[in-house]
């Protein structure tokens, strides 16, 4: 029984992560889910959300923005995000300024326009997660 | 024989014109380091996403996407023709406007349309009886995904729309720096063949497949474009370094040649002064 799973984080610009994990949680279309060594083959579509995996007990997060698909065979589990940022390369202040231009941006858009109301509403909600992810690392720096 | 003036004229304009085509070459080079970089990225996406769309399209049926159906009668057939913006790189889009062509000669039946992707595409070929869909020029040697997406995006419109019914990418594939082909590569309708006895591990879809094979699909002909658009911009400047450095050798030959004919003129010009001289002196001496 293997003790680790391979989890492999890529976007179409680069490989983020490629290392032996623990346990992955992951943000799934469905609800969040939970992928353990040895998981049965799964597939499935990812939201907007944080993506968490485990290392010897320590938790680590990932951004997963844009959404994307989780694969699990073969004890690995692949992640195409359509992007995607590590949670301890995120930048808090820029993150908050973008997040605050994004919901200056759903405001306006509020106004004017039902259906680009829901773009803009997807990106506050992309760096709504940046900003939550670089929070919890905000203390170790 | 041209003057002495002439031809140091000459010399300092070749020199010149060498200095610019070293420097692009140059410049080609470090771009294409970037490029080959940018490549080499994605490539683990690539492999990844292809076998993920093989695996599924061995195990769900072939009518249950229409990207996976192909048309009965194909009547329109959309072209996404992928070029540079800037000249001055040998053979690199002459070799997909020529591909191009022969598609069109081979598929007279059909009704032809273009997307030119790269300002020399248009300049060839929307002169041409083609109709043009839609132009992307401008993008500077440098492409995002977001802006490859965009063009993802019009091209399964088209297709959804039955404004066509097969999608072709030409483009040029980047085999290595000084080596390119041009490549036609069917996008739509997916055509993988089911590999039969490929081991059935049957996945545990969330949510359904037919579900998720609606997220993958678009994902995967907006890679599609991205990786053909990427390669596209290696090769361009592998094309370009390679033009550009044999530009810098034909170059350096001419001022070779030059610099023969201006010592040799300037040698007959004092070989003269002195046959003057002596004549003279002769003269005066009789």
């Amino acid at each position: 029984m293997a003790e680790t799973i391979r989890l492999e984080l890529v976007t179409p610009v680069r490989q983020i992560l490629s290392e032996d994990v623990d346990e992955v949680i992951a943000p799934g279309v469905e609800g969040d889910l939970g992928v353990l060594p040895e998981h049965a083959p799964l597939l499935t579509a990812l939201r907007v959300g944080e993506l968490a995996y485990r290392v010897k007990g320590k938790l680590d997060y990932v951004a997963i923005v844009g959404g994307g698909f989780l694969e699990v065979n073969d004890n690995k589990v692949i992640v195409l995000a359509d992007d995607a940022e590590l949670g301890r390369e995120i930048d808090l202040d820029k993150a908050i300024e973008r997040k605050l231009k994004a919901e200056a941006a759903l405001e306006q858009e509020r106004k004017s326009d039902e259906k680009n109301f829901k773009a803009v509403e997807i990106e506050l909600m992309k760096e709504l997660i940046r900003v939550q992810i670089a929070e919890k690392y905000r203390g170790a720096k | 024989m041209p003057g002495v003036m002439d031809i140091k004229r000459k010399i300092k304009s070749v020199k010149n014109t060498q200095k610019i085509t070293k420097a692009m070459k140059m410049v080609s080079a470090a771009r294409m380091r970037k490029a080959e970089d940018a490549m080499k990225n994605a490539r683990s996406y690539a492999n990844k996403i292809y076998e993920l769309v093989g695996n599924m399209a061995d195990r769900v049926e072939a009518d249950s996407h229409p990207f996976l159906t192909a048309r009965k009668e194909v009547r329109n057939v959309c072209l996404a023709i992928i070029t540079s913006d800037k000249g001055l790189c040998g053979a690199f889009n002459s070799n997909v406007v020529k591909k191009t062509l022969a598609f069109a000669r081979e598929n007279k039946g059909v009704n032809i349309k273009l997307i030119c992707i790269g300002k020399k595409a248009y300049d060839f070929l929307g002169k041409k009886e083609f109709e043009v869909l839609s132009k992307y020029v401008s993008f500077g040697g440098k492409i995002t995904y977001d802006e490859a997406s965009e063009i993802g995006d019009k091209l399964v419109d088209y297709y959804m729309s039955e404004d066509v019914d097969e999608i072709y990418i030409i483009h040029n594939e980047f085999r290595s720096t000084a080596f390119q082909v041009a490549k036609v590569t069917k996008v739509l309708p997916l055509s993988i063949e089911k590999t039969e006895a490929a081991e059935t591990t049957d996945y545990i879809y969330e949510p359904k497949a037919e579900v998720l094979l609606k997220e993958i699909m678009p994902r995967y002909i907006n890679f599609t474009v991205y990786f053909s658009l990427l390669e596209s911009i290696a090769g361009e400047h592998g094309s370009r370094m390679v033009a550009m450095d044999n530009a810098a050798r034909n170059a350096g030959e001419v001022i070779n040649k030059l610099t023969l004919t201006f010592n040799k003129a300037r040698q007959g010009a004092i070989t003269n002064e002195i046959l003057d001289i002596v004549n003279g002196a002769e003269a005066l001496n009789g």
